[in-house]
Formats: structure tokens, sequence, C-alpha cells
């Protein structure tokens, strides 16, 4: 088996057009999420979102390119060049053919879909633009990483709600620890951050029209969010051959469905998950020094999310830190884990730990160390990522300090 | 503006080209329009004439709708326009 590494990461999201940005916000535990600007926002009960401003996509791409790039795509796009640029991968010949992207996202071109129901039933139009349909669809943003980077292997698309980008990561992951692929360009995306995606949200009563507040007794609801996290995940032995700078080692994943209920999580299921990350990377539990939680600031994720990992952890779940950046960047749904991976990264090469900000009031139920209000700084050698998705699917990825070598 | 004007401007648009770079005897082809430009022509005339144009990207040559060159994507689109108008 393989050893698997990250050798580029990019991103945009609300914190930030870059990774520098963003964790230059995670740090400074700055808070993404205000009023939405979206047409239509007053016929909305919940007017708070984590959107990415000041954002003009013909400064990003042509009009061509606008017209077959949803904002998803256009966000995978813009991370995927950031990553990829600073892995310093070209790829041609074999190494194309031994490349593929794997990216997860949950409403694809969901802008696209909106905008044009609103033109044909709204407007009345009977004439929609040709590109719909390769707009919206939802491998549209791996297929246009494809054919940018000249990526020709395995490349597809994961669709499990909340939990997307951590499924691709780890089909990713198990991918070039197989052998199967070589480098995989991988996390994901999400822009549903329109007046239909916001308003389908709402129908289910669980969004707070304030703030995020997750493991606060005071939580009341999840925000949502968008943007885009991609990294480039590499075959250790070629990684070290070529000289690239090593981010950090993708020590272990597992993944497990709760098999129980459509929206309730369940303790057993992510507890599964976490043990099976830990396992799946010979991982004891006490290197664990944080974990990015799910944290979605809902009252039935919060308590079951903490219960889960005291469950896995025993006593260690006491000394190690977990908290959730859903409270700055809002719940990205398919591409939440992919920014989220960030702050375990930021974790193990800077020695932050990202705060829970929004954090008043203790919550008995969530009685662990969620890094309140500020960040920490630590000396963490392995982070965990947790998602847990509508639909009971969970996947729990596990990253490792990569000891760079001496004199380096 | 002419039918002509307003087709050349549309083809032009979608090649990237002055409308003066345009000669009636060029194929899209010639004018670097592939198969998704040309849908995204025939939306645009569409739009701007409003018509229906019988075009189905299966079979681009089939039909009554010439688009052999920019003169016969005119005169079709005069055609379109006339049995419209009567």
């Amino acid at each position: 088996m393989n050893r698997v590494v990250i050798t580029g990461a990019g991103t945009i999201n609300p914190l930030g057009a870059d990774v520098s940005a963003t964790f230059a916000a995670m740090r400074e535990g700055r808070c993404g999420i205000g009023p939405l600007e979206i047409e239509d926002v007053d016929r909305l009960s919940i007017q708070i979102g984590g959107q990415v401003k000041d954002y003009d996509e013909t400064t990003q791409f042509n009009r061509q390119q606008i017209a077959l790039y949803d904002r998803f795509t256009q966000f995978t796009l813009l991370a995927a060049r950031e990553a990829i640029g600073q892995s310093g991968l070209t790829f041609s010949g074999d190494l194309a053919d031994q490349s593929g992207v794997v990216l997860g996202t949950s409403g694809g071109g969901l802008n696209t879909q909106d905008e044009n129901y609103r033109a044909v039933y709204e407007a009345g139009k009977n004439r929609v633009h040709p590109f719909i349909v390769p707009k919206l669809m939802n491998n549209a943003a791996a297929s246009h990483v494809s054919m940018e980077w000249n990526l020709r292997g395995p490349s597809f698309t994961v669709a499990t709600a909340c939990a997307s980008s951590n499924h691709a990561m780890g089909q990713a992951f198990n991918m070039v620890r197989c052998g199967m692929a070589k480098v995989m360009v991988t996390g994901g995306s999400e822009a549903m951050l329109c007046f239909g995606g916001i308003k389908a949200w709402e129908g289910l009563r669980v969004m707070s029209r304030d703030a995020c507040r997750p493991f606060s007794a005071t939580r009341n609801g999840m925000v949502q969010g968008e943007g885009a996290g991609v990294f480039v995940f590499e075959d250790y032995a070629y990684a070290k051959a070529r000289g690239a700078e090593i981010l950090c080692e993708v020590a272990g994943f597992a993944m497990s469905s709760d098999a129980s209920d459509i929206v309730m999580p369940s303790k057993q299921g992510a507890a599964r998950a976490i043990a099976g990350a830990l396992k799946d990377g010979k991982i004891a539990k006490e290197e664990v020094g944080y974990i990015n939680a799910h944290g979605t600031g809902t009252a039935a994720n919060d308590k079951t999310e903490c219960a889960a990992v005291a469950d896995v952890f025993g006593a260690h779940a006491d000394q190690l830190m977990i908290s959730s950046t859903k409270s700055m960047h809002g719940h990205l749904i398919g591409g939440t884990g992919a920014v989220e991976l960030l702050a375990c990264i930021m974790a193990l090469r800077d020695g932050v730990i990202a705060p829970t900000i929004g954090y008043e009031e203790p919550d008995p139920e969530c009685a662990l160390d969620v890094v309140p209000n500020v960040a920490r700084d630590a000396n963490v050698d392995v982070t965990l990522s947790n998602a847990f998705a509508f639909g009971g699917l969970n996947a729990v990825i596990a990253l490792r300090k990569h000891a760079r070598p001496a004199g380096h | 503006m002419s039918i002509k004007d307003q087709v050349i401007a549309i083809i032009a648009d979608q090649a990237m080209l002055d409308p003066s770079d345009i000669a009636l005897d060029n194929t899209l082809e010639d004018i670097g329009i592939d198969s998704l430009g040309l849908v995204e022509s025939i939306f645009a005339i569409e739009e701007t004439f409003d018509i229906n144009v019988p075009f189905n990207a299966n079979d681009p040559t089939a039909g009554d709708f010439d688009i052999s060159s920019i003169a016969a994507i005119i005169a079709a689109v005069e055609k379109l326009k006339l049995e419209q108008a009567t």
C-alpha cells in the first residue's frame, strides 16, 4: 500500500479567496457570515449566509467559460488552480493517464437551475440557453478540472449531501493508496445560496436566523455557506522523488451508514466512522490532538457528535480539542469537508487550532474542549475531520503531520 | 439594422471577431465556431428575431435551415421572418 500525502491546497470561501487568507481569518476567529445579497431575499425568512463576497466572475473567466461554468464550477476551478499551482505538477503522458479528479457536491449547478426555472416559470420564457444541462450537472466541476489540467485517469463526482467532500477525498485517498492513481485532485464545492436553495432549507426548520453557534447552549441552527476546497493527493514516493513540498500525510479514512433515519443523526453511526478512521490509519486514540467537528450548530448534531467522540475516545476525549469552523464560514454542504480540512492542515503545520466562534454558554451535552471563540496554539500530530450527512452517511478523514527531514 | 447585419453581429460575437472580419462566403468552421458555438448562435438568433429555428444538433445539415455559409444562414433567417409575417 502506498502512503498518500497532500502537496497542494486551494480554496475560495466566505473567509477568503485563497488558503492564506482563510488561515488568517481562522486564526483571528473572524466571521464570514452576514446578510445575504441575492434576488428575492425579502421573501426568505432566513436572510443570512456565508456568501463569497466581492466576487466578480468576469475578472476570472471569459464569456464562453461563464456560459458553461456555474458558480460551483467557478469556485472549484479557482481552488484547483491554487492547489495544483502549489503542487508544482503538470500533467502529461503517463502521469496524466494515472491522475484523476474526484470531487464532492450536493447541489451542483443549483444557481443555474434556479435562474432558469425562474425564466420559464416566473418570466414565462419559452426558450433557455443551450448550455443549461452541461452547466448544471453535478459532474461539471470535475469534468472542467480534468479538461483544464489534462487529468485523464479515474474522475467522477460524489454526492452524499453534507459528507460529499469527505467521501470524495476518501475515494481519492484510497485510489492513490492502492495504486489506482498516482495523483488525485480532490475536495468539493457548493453554491446553493440562491432563492430556491435557501427556501428549500427553510422548510426543514433547522436554520438559524442570526448566527451559527456550534456546541453553545444557545445554538439555534445552521447557517449555509458557499465555496470550494481542492487538494492534491499524491503518492508519497512520487512526491518525495520529485522533491515536492509535503503539507501533511493522509493517514486514514472510514465511512459508515446509520441505516436508521433520513435526517436524525445517530451516535453509533458517527462513532463507527470515527473509530474506523483511527483503525484504518493505525492511529492510537491518544495521538489525536484536534478534531474539526461536523458541528452544524443544530441541537441534534452537536450533542450526538459530542457523545460519539466521548464514546470513541473515552478519557482522552477531555484532552483533545474539537472545534467547528462552520461558526465562521457556515455550512458549505457538499463542499464543507474540503474547506474544513484546511483547519486540520493549519493545526498540523502552523500549530494553530481554529476556534468555534459565537460560543456563549456551555451545554452539558457538549462538554468537550470546543476551543471557544479564540484560536489556540497547540502542537498536534494527528487531526480528524468529521462529516455526517443527512441520510445517515458518515465519512471521517485523518491527517498526520509530516515530519520534515532534518536540514529542511 | 438589417437582418443581414444582425445575423453577422450575432455570429461575429460568438466567434469573437469584428463584424467586418466576417465574409458572406465564410463557413462556420472558417471562423472557428464549433458545435457548441453553433447552438449558442441559433439560440441568439431565436431570441433576437423571435423565431423558432428548425435545427437538430444530431444532424445539423438536415432540415430547412441551411448553415453551410454565413450567406445561407442569413437567407434562412430572412425566409423564417417572411413566413412569420405571412
